[in-house]
């Protein structure tokens, strides 16, 4: 839940409106002039005793002891950094929860902030009980524990993820970045790569597919190609150093790097070798995209490139003309971000942005562009251009393809809109 | 540890263990065997074939009965979709503004329907049918969209007989399709 419910009168200043409110108190010159959208519950200025030339009342006596936390959190002054979930599904079940794009910095998801999408709720699962399976057309049939999993050699790899459906095609359209495309997070994963399970049970003549089954209640079920299984695919259990958390496949996921969202198997428990795909609910009547004439596309696995600026994004309000910096996110399912452009005039000029080493393939790039905004009303967007040389489209032209029953891949260029006030909202609304 | 025998390994194997050298022909004796009583508990796959589809039987009649029990209260007493998706219907909409993605409008294989709801349906209780009660539900709501007559009875070999209405309209991935 967010704090809206508690009453903002109670609750902690975000990060966002501390600075907000100090950059009052300071005529903006602090603050560095960038407001959250929930800055409207103003909190209390902050007590001028605590300000230069005056020494804040936290040096005058000591901190919390070493041990109050025995798994850290975040300050209280972050409490309004959470999932983006709403709060009007029908069901919360099969449904899924936004990260906070617009509030990260850099390209590692905290564990806590990466997106959910769940299609039989999530299981507790003890991993001394969780068992891998792999059987079908391999030589020997086997089955692992988590201690067997452990044991092979294994590999730690930097990937985002990415749910198909972020966003759709139809309106309305997000307010913020991470209703917009805020189903897509991205973690160093650490595991065995899913070759070398395959290569220890022995892959017989005929195996062109391998079916992931999930132990969710939902048995979920893809059918994965082997060339992916034999390429970069890998069986993880931990991400950014501790275990899988449990909305993220705990104890063992299947991670296919740039695959769509669904078929990197949480809580992954069977391996079926086959020769043709399973054919199962998600791959055709539920994970397939609805052309203008009736046809569907089917086994659309690869997230195609894709940018979005997150600061200034939705939501945000710039209080101060002059420096800015734009800076945002870049991903391709195909491989490396080898450039993204950003225009601040509506699309007619686009200036190359930086990109934040390392850049690594088929994971978040963080991209930044200095800029100085002089008050006038601006349209500001990115778009992603990866090393097939493949250049993110805008909406236009993915509808005229795609028509908007598609539903999934939408990789479209976002524009934002900022108004002569500062506010920034969605430049398609 | 025992060293594990790969002659007979597939080629794509073979590829795999090129790329890992050091290890070429050994394995890391890692796992055990899976028995056959094992995997025939756990694999619940049905394919497009219908191949894995267990004995049993099920009517349009029983269907009704274990429909109105375990589905109607999400899926709406005919299939017309609430909490849970439109069943039923749809036909002839795919190509408008605003498509009904259905079981008769849009699912290819109708041996999908066993399988799906076997794993995981009702979404409250899966697994718990009996395969005589999923055949008898998958029967009912084939039934509903006008693809089996009300006297119909599925088992391994009815299902897959099934032809469903947009089983040819399915294409593969021709992206990048835009630039």
């Amino acid at each position: 839940m967010t704090d809206d419910d508690t009453g903002a009168a109670t609750r902690p200043p975000s990060r966002r409106e501390f600075l907000r409110a100090s950059g009052a108190m300071a005529g903006g010159a602090v603050a560095g002039g960038l407001a959250g959208r929930a800055a409207a519950a103003e909190p209390a200025a902050p007590d001028a005793a605590n300000l230069p030339p005056n020494v804040p009342e936290w040096m005058k006596a000591p901190g919390e002891p070493m041990g109050n936390e025995p798994y850290g959190t975040p300050s209280v002054y972050e409490k309004g950094v959470v999932r983006n979930i709403s709060k009007t599904l029908k069901q919360y079940i099969s449904a899924s929860g936004r990260t906070p794009l617009q509030d990260l910095d850099g390209i590692i998801t905290p564990n806590g902030l990466f997106y959910e999408r769940h299609h039989g709720g999530v299981p507790t699962i003890d991993p001394a009980q969780h068992r891998l399976m792999v059987h079908g057309l391999v030589e020997r049939p086997l089955i692992f524990t988590m201690e067997d999993i452990r044991r092979f050699p294994s590999q730690s790899r930097i990937h985002f993820i990415e749910c198909s459906g972020n966003p759709v095609y139809t309106r309305p359209y997000g307010k913020t970045a991470s209703d917009l495309v805020g189903l897509v997070s991205c973690a160093e994963w650490t595991g065995v790569p899913l070759k070398t399970v395959l290569a220890e049970a022995g892959l017989e003549d005929g195996a062109r597919w391998v079916v992931a089954e999930g132990a969710d209640a939902a048995a979920l079920t893809r059918s994965v190609p082997i060339e992916k299984c034999l390429d970069d695919a890998m069986l993880v259990y931990s991400q950014n150093g501790e275990r899988l958390r449990p909305q993220q496949g705990y104890p063992l996921r299947l991670l296919l790097p740039g695959f769509e969202g669904n078929m990197n198997v949480k809580w992954l428990r069977r391996l079926k070798v086959t020769t043709e795909p399973a054919y199962s609910r998600e791959e055709t009547s539920k994970y397939t995209d609805l052309m203008p004439d009736g046809t569907a596309r089917e086994f659309t696995f690869h997230m195609e490139a894709k940018s979005i600026i997150t600061r200034p994004s939705g939501g945000q309000k710039l209080t101060v003309r002059g420096f800015h910096e734009i800076t945002g996110i870049a991903w391709s399912g195909h491989g490396k971000i080898a450039r993204v452009e950003v225009s601040v005039d509506g699309g007619h000029d686009w200036q190359t942005a930086e990109l934040q080493e390392p850049v690594l393939t088929r994971a978040l790039t963080r991209f930044r562009l200095p800029w100085h905004w002089n008050g006038e009303p601006a349209m500001i967007q990115s778009r992603a251009v990866d090393e097939t040389g493949y250049v993110q489209p805008t909406l236009q032209e993915l509808l005229a393809v795609r028509g908007s029953n598609h539903f999934y891949h939408n990789n479209a260029i976002w524009p934002w809109r900022i108004d002569a006030a500062g506010e920034v909202t969605n430049g398609q609304a | 540890m025992a060293r594990r025998d790969t002659r007979a390994i597939g080629l794509a194997a073979l590829l795999v263990l090129a790329a890992s050298a050091a290890r070429a022909g050994e394995g890391y004796g890692i796992g055990r065997p899976a028995t056959a009583a094992e995997i025939a508990g756990w694999n619940i796959d049905i394919d497009r074939a219908g191949d894995n589809l267990p004995p049993g039987r099920g009517s349009v009649d029983r269907g009704r009965v274990v429909f109105a029990e375990h589905c109607a209260s999400c899926h709406g007493a005919k299939g017309e979709g609430a909490l849970g998706d439109q069943l039923v219907g749809g036909q002839g909409t795919l190509a408008t503004a605003k498509p009904v993605r259905t079981v008769g409008s849009f699912w290819p294989y109708a041996t999908t329907l066993f399988d799906y709801i076997r794993r995981a349906m009702p979404q409250n209780a899966p697994q718990s049918l009996s395969n005589d009660d999923v055949y008898a539900v998958a029967a009912f709501i084939l039934n509903l969209n006008g693809l089996l007559p009300a006297d119909a009875v599925l088992d391994a070999h009815a299902l897959p007989a099934v032809r469903m209405p947009n089983r040819d309209s399915f294409v593969g991935d021709p992206r990048p399709d835009v630039r």
